[in-house]
C-alpha cells in the first residue's frame, strides 16, 4: 500500500506516494532523482548513503522515508550554492580526497557532521570520526587532509 | 613544464561531477518502462538441482517473468568463457567445465545462479523470489585448496578428476634441485596468502536492453572494460555480433580488478531483456557482491631458497596450490602463472628459479584477479623468505637484500623466469627507503617503545612487477585468447576544442584528467578544452580496458601516437598556408613555425582550415583533423620499489598497530604527481588490509560464507592506517614514448609483506617464526600463547 511521504529536501518541499517499507535513500534516489546518495551495503557500516535529516547525519538506509516525514534532510546535491562548490567539497577537490568517487558524498556528508561538533578536529579526531564510512581508493590518506583543509576553511583554526 | 602539462599537480576535472552528486553511475540509470531483476541463488555450496518449481512466483503480484536454466539451454546459451588457456606441465590443456549463467543441473558454490525474476518492481521481484521453489540434493563441499588436492575431496566437476584445472610450470627444475643439493644454507617456508574480497564499495550493477525496431541490444554494466564484456558476452555467450550490441560503462565506483571479468548476471540481463521485450535492471546488494564477486589470492604455497656461504642466492623452488574457485572467470587461468610465477626472480639474481603451480577448483566464488594480481603474491612469498633467511642466518636484512639485488648496471636483464627487466634502480629505492625510515635509527625506537611495553617491528618489502599489459604475441604465445594493445582516436574541432575517445576505462584512475593533461602538453592547447571521452563501445573504436596498471602505459601510449598522427597532419596543411617544405614545419607550444623565420600558424587556425578548407593541400591530404591510433606495447613495463612498514603490536591484546608507512616507487615519468600519490596510498591501504584485517572465510563442513558482510569481513577504515610517507624514484621506462611505467598495483604489492615483516620483527623476542595473514589481534595474541607455551615446554 502506497502512503504519501513530504519533507523538505535541499531546501525545496517534496512529496511522493512510497510503499511504507521504502528506505530514506529510495525516496532520495528513486523518488525524487537524488541519486548522488549512494548504497554502498546492506548492514549500515560503509556510509556512502550518508545524509543529514534534522540537522544531524544519519545513514539513509536504515531509515525508514516516513520517518523523515516533514523533516529538512540536505543531501550531496544541496551543498554548493549558486555554482561554488561547499568548503568541504573545495578541500576535497583541492586535496584528491576522492578517486572513484562513490564513497565521496558520504565522506563529505559526515565531514561536515564532524566540524559541526568540533571545528578543529586533529588527525585522529578525523580518522576516529570515519569509523563509519569506508573508502575502497583513497586509503583515506587524502580524505583526512581534505577534511582538515575543509574545517580550517569552514572557520576553524 | 606547462601549467597544466605532464608533470604538472593538475586538480581533477572528473570532480566536478562527483563532488556535487551529479555523477552517473550504472544504478543511478533508469530506462523506460524497466523491470528489475533479483537473482534466485544457490543456498548450497554443492548440490543437484532436482526441481525448480517457478508456479507460485509467477502467479505473485508484479512478476513479470521468472527464467531458470533450462530456458537457456533451449535457447541454446553458451557457457562463460575463460580468457587464457594454461597448459599444464604434460603439455595437457586445462580443464574448462562449461559455465552456463543460470545453472541447469547442479550449484557449485553458495549463491550460484539458479535463477531470475523479473518484476515492476524491485520489491515485489524480491518477495516473488522468496516463492521459487527449487528441490536441491545436497553434496559434500570443499573450499579450501589444499583439501580439493587431496585424494577422496568431493569432485566440484565431474570433468575435472582431482579438482585439477591444471597443473603447471615454468623454469629449470634441474638447475634448481642441483643448487638446493649443495646449497650452504636451504631455508624453507609454508605459507597461506589469504583470500580476500575485493570490495569495490560500489557494487556491481546492469541494465539489459532490447530494441526490436533494429534487432539491437544495449547493457549498462559496471565494469572496467565494455569492449572485451561485448566480445565475450556476444561472440561467445550469446551470439550477438558487434554492430547489435552496444555495452555501456559509466561512471564506476572502484573496481580492483573485480570488474573486469565478465559475470552471469551481465548475460541474463541481455538475454532476459529481448524476452520479456522490455529493459532489465539489477543492482547487486553487498551480501550478493560477497557471495559472487570474484576473489583474490587464496594461495597455499611451499618455498625454498638456496644460498651459498657468502649468502648470495643460488636457487628458488616454489611449489603453491592456487583455488580457481567453483567456475573459471576470465583471467583467472593467468592469474597464479604468468602473473606470479614470471616474478619470482623478484629484484634479485637468484641465477635459477623453478615453480609449479596446481589450480583447483573449490566450491566458493571464482578466484580471479584482485589488484595487483599474482605479483602480490609473489612478492609475499619472495620478501618473506628473504627475511626468513636475514633472520636464520642473523644478517641485517638490508645487507642481505644489497648483496643480491640486481645492479642497475645490469638492464636490460633476463631473468630466468621469461621476464626481461628493462630498466630500473632496485638498490636506489632501498637505500632511498631505508635512508627515510632511519634504518639506523630503529633501535632506538624499539627501546622507547618497549619502556610503554609495545613490541615494535620494522619489516622491508622490495617489489617489482610487471605491468602494462602487454604485448600481444607474447600474451598469445602465452595462452592468452585476446591481444591486449589499447586504441585512442584525437577529434580535433573545427573551433579548436579537442575530444579523445580512449578504450581506457578510468573508475578511480583520474584519466579524464591525466590524459587531458598529455593532449594540453603535446598540443599546446587550454586542458579547459580537451575532454576525455570512455566506456562506451558505440563511442570508442575499441579497447581493452583497464587493469594491471594499463591505462597510461598502453592506453597513454595509443593517445601520443594519435596525437603524433595528428601534428603530421597538421604540419602538412601548414606547409601549404605557409608555402614552405612540410620539412621546414617546426611545431611547439601549439603553433607550426617554419623553421628559422617568424611564419606561423596557431594548431586552432590549423583547424579550423581543416574543417574549412578553402586554401588546403587536397591533393595530398584529407579535410578533417581526426586521428586515431592502436598502440601495442612492446614489453611489460617494470614499475618497482621498497616499501619498510613500522609497528607496534600489544603483546597484551595481540592488536597490530602500523606506525608508519614508507614507500619509494620507481613508476617512470610521472604525469601528475598528486594522482599518482593517490594512487600509492590507496594500494598501501589494501595491502594493509590484506596484513592486517581482511579475511574471507568459507566454512569448510557446510561450504558457507562466514564472512559475508561488512560486519564479518574486515575492511581497513581511517584509524587502522597512518598517514604514509611516499616518495618516487624516477627511472623512465624505454620502450613507450611516455616513459611510464604504471602506478596503480605497486601499493597492494609491497605493502603486504612490509607489514607482516614487521609483525614477526616485532615478535621476534617472543619466538614466535611461523605467521599467515591477517594479523588480526586474536591470530597475533594466539600466536603469542602458542609460542609462550612452546618455550614453556
Amino acid at each position: 500500500m502506497a502512503i504519501s511521504v513530504s519533507m523538505t529536501v535541499n531546501g525545496k518541499a517534496v512529496s511522493a506516494p512510497v510503499e511504507e517499507r521504502t528506505l530514506l535513500v529510495h525516496y532520495l534516489r528513486d523518488h525524487l532523482g537524488l541519486t548522488g546518495t549512494h548504497v554502498g551495503c546492506d548492514t549500515s557500516q560503509c556510509g556512502a548513503c550518508v545524509v543529514h535529516v534534522d540537522g544531524k547525519s544519519v545513514k539513509s538506509c536504515t531509515v525508514l522515508a516516513v520517518q523523515a516525514q516533514g523533516a529538512p534532510v540536505t543531501t550531496i546535491e544541496g551543498l554548493a550554492k549558486d555554482g561554488k562548490l561547499h568548503p568541504m567539497q573545495e578541500a576535497f577537490r583541492e586535496n584528491h580526497g576522492l578517486q572513484c568517487g562513490f564513497c565521496t558524498p558520504g565522506m563529505v556528508m559526515s565531514a561536515l557532521d564532524l566540524v559541526k561538533n568540533n571545528p578543529s578536529p586533529s588527525e585522529s579526531e578525523i580518522r576516529h570520526h570515519l569509523e563509519g564510512n569506508i573508502c575502497r581508493c583513497t586509503g583515506y590518506h587524502n580524505i583526512v587532509k581534505s577534511i582538515a583543509a575543509g574545517a580550517k576553511a569552514m572557520g576553524g583554526r | 613544464m606547462a601549467e597544466n602539462g605532464i608533470g604538472a599537480r593538475v586538480r581533477r576535472k572528473e570532480d566536478a561531477r562527483f563532488l556535487v552528486g551529479k555523477s552517473t553511475y550504472t544504478d543511478d540509470i533508469n530506462r523506460p518502462g524497466q523491470a528489475h531483476a533479483v537473482f534466485v541463488r544457490s543456498p548450497h555450496a554443492h548440490a543437484t538441482i532436482k526441481k525448480v518449481d517457478i508456479s507460485k512466483a509467477l502467479k505473485a503480484p508484479g512478476v513479470v517473468a521468472v527464467l531458470t536454466g533450462a530456458n537457456m539451454l533451449a535457447d541454446k546459451v553458451n557457457g562463460l568463457p575463460a580468457g587464457w588457456q594454461i597448459h599444464s606441465k604434460d603439455g595437457s590443456p586445462m580443464n574448462e567445465p562449461p559455465h552456463i549463467p543460470l545453472a541447469p543441473d547442479k550449484a557449485r558454490y553458495v549463491g550460484d545462479h539458479i535463477a531470475v525474476v523479473i518484476a515492476e518492481t524491485r520489491n515485489q521481484a524480491r518477495d516473488a523470489a522468496e516463492l521459487v521453489d527449487v528441490s536441491y540434493e545436497p553434496l559434500k563441499a570443499v573450499v579450501n585448496v589444499a583439501e580439493a588436492d587431496k585424494g577422496g575431496a568431493p569432485q566440484v566437476h565431474d570433468q575435472a578428476p582431482g579438482n585439477l584445472c591444471y597443473d603447471w610450470h615454468l623454469g629449470d627444475k634441474a638447475a634448481v634441485d642441483a643448487a638446493l643439493a649443495k646449497a650452504a644454507h636451504v631455508v624453507k617456508l609454508d605459507l597461506v596468502n589469504n583470500r580476500l574480497v575485493p570490495n569495490a564499495i560500489e557494487p556491481r550493477a546492469g541494465i539489459g536492453e532490447y530494441d526490436a525496431a533494429t534487432d539491437r541490444y544495449t547493457l549498462y554494466t559496471s565494469s572496467q572494460n565494455p569492449h572485451v564484456i561485448r566480445l565475450l558476452m556476444g561472440a561467445f555467450v550469446l551470439g550477438i555480433p558487434e554492430h547489435k550490441l552496444r555495452v555501456v560503462s559509466p561512471d564506476v565506483g572502484g573496481g580492483f580488478g573485480s570488474k573486469i571479468f565478465h559475470y552471469a548476471e551481465e548475460a541474463v540481463l541481455t538475454w532476459a531483456a529481448k524476452k520479456v521485450g522490455r529493459p532489465v535492471k539489477w543492482t547487486a546488494e553487498r551480501s550478493e557482491s560477497f557471495l559472487c564477486d570474484a576473489h583474490g589470492r587464496d594461495h597455499a604455497t611451499h618455498v625454498e631458497l638456496a644460498l651459498d656461504k657468502d649468502h648470495k642466492f643460488t636457487a628458488l623452488k616454489v611449489s603453491t596450490k592456487a583455488a580457481m574457485g567453483a567456475y573459471l572467470s576470465t583471467f583467472a587461468p593467468a592469474i597464479p602463472t604468468w602473473l606470479y610465477g614470471t616474478l619470482l626472480a623478484g629484484v634479485y639474481t637468484t641465477p635459477a628459479v623453478y615453480v609449479e603451480t596446481k589450480a583447483l577448483f573449490t566450491n566458493t566464488s571464482a578466484v580471479d584477479a584482485y589488484r595487483g594480481a599474482g605479483r602480490p603474491e609473489a612478492c609475499y612469498l619472495l620478501e618473506r623468505v628473504v627475511e626468513r633467511a636475514a633472520w636464520q642466518l642473523g644478517i641485517d636484512p638490508v645487507e642481505l637484500r644489497r648483496k643480491n639485488v640486481i645492479p642497475a648496471s645490469a638492464m636490460p636483464y633476463q631473468t630466468p623466469v621469461a621476464l626481461q627487466y628493462d630498466c630500473g634502480d632496485f638498490g636506489k629505492n632501498l637505500n632511498d627507503a631505508a635512508k627515510v625510515v632511519d634504518w639506523a635509527g630503529f633501535a632506538k625506537r624499539r627501546e622507547e617503545s618497549k619502556k610503554r611495553g609495545q613490541l615494535r617491528g620494522i619489516g622491508i618489502s622490495h617489489y617489482i612487477e610487471a605491468c602494462g599489459i602487454a604485448p600481444s604475441a607474447v600474451v598469445g604465445a602465452l595462452g592468452g585468447r585476446a591481444g591486449l594493445y589499447e586504441s585512442a582516436e584525437v577529434r580535433f574541432h573545427p573551433t579548436g576544442s579537442v575530444t579523445v575517445f580512449t578504450g581506457s576505462h578510468p573508475h578511480g584512475q583520474s584519466n579524464e584528467t591525466t590524459f587531458a593533461q598529455i593532449v594540453a602538453d603535446k598540443l599546446g592547447i587550454p586542458i579547459e578544452n580537451v575532454e576525455i571521452v570512455h566506456g562506451d563501445t558505440d563511442r570508442i573504436p575499441f579497447g581493452m580496458g583497464t587493469y594491471g596498471s594499463r591505462s597510461l602505459a598502453v592506453g597513454g601510449s595509443a593517445l601520443v601516437k594519435a596525437i603524433d598522427k595528428v601534428i603530421a597532419k597538421g604540419k602538412k596543411i601548414a606547409a601549404h598556408q605557409l608555402e614552405a617544405s612540410e620539412a621546414d614545419i617546426e611545431f611547439k607550444d601549439g603553433v607550426f613555425r617554419v623553421a628559422g623565420t617568424d611564419k606561423q600558424k596557431a594548431i586552432g587556425e590549423i583547424a579550423l582550415s581543416a574543417y574549412v578548407p578553402h586554401n588546403f593541400p587536397h591533393e595530398t591530404t584529407e579535410p578533417g583533423l581526426d586521428e586515431s591510433a592502436f598502440y601495442d606495447p612492446k614489453n611489460f613495463t617494470f614499475p618497482s620499489g621498497c616499501h619498510i612498514a613500522e609497528v607496534e603490536v600489544d603483546p597484551e591484546t595481540g592488536t597490530t598497530k602500523v606506525l608508519r608507512f614508507v614507500a619509494v616507487d620507481d613508476f617512470g615519468n610521472i604525469i601528475n604527481p598528486m594522482i599518482v600519490e593517490g594512487q600509492v596510498h590507496g594500494g598501501i591501504t589494501q595491502g594493509i588490509g590484506q596484513a592486517l584485517t581482511e579475511n574471507c572465510v568459507y566454512d569448510a563442513q557446510s561450504g558457507q560464507l562466514l564472512t559475508g558482510s561488512f560486519m564479518d569481513y574486515c575492511m581497513p577504515k581511517a584509524d587502522d592506517v597512518p598517514s604514509f610517507e611516499v616518495s618516487t624514484n624516477v627511472v623512465p621506462c624505454t620502450h613507450n614514448p611516455l616513459g611510464v611505467k604504471g602506478c596503480g598495483e605497486a601499493g597492494t604489492i609491497g605493502a603486504a609483506a612490509a607489514v607482516i615483516n614487521a609483525l614477526l620483527d616485532a615478535l621476534k623476542p617472543l619466538g614466535v617464526k611461523e605467521f599467515d595473514m591477517p594479523a588480526s589481534p586474536h591470530r597475533v595474541w594466539q600466536a603469542i600463547q602458542n609460542a609462550s607455551r612452546k618455550a614453556a615446554d
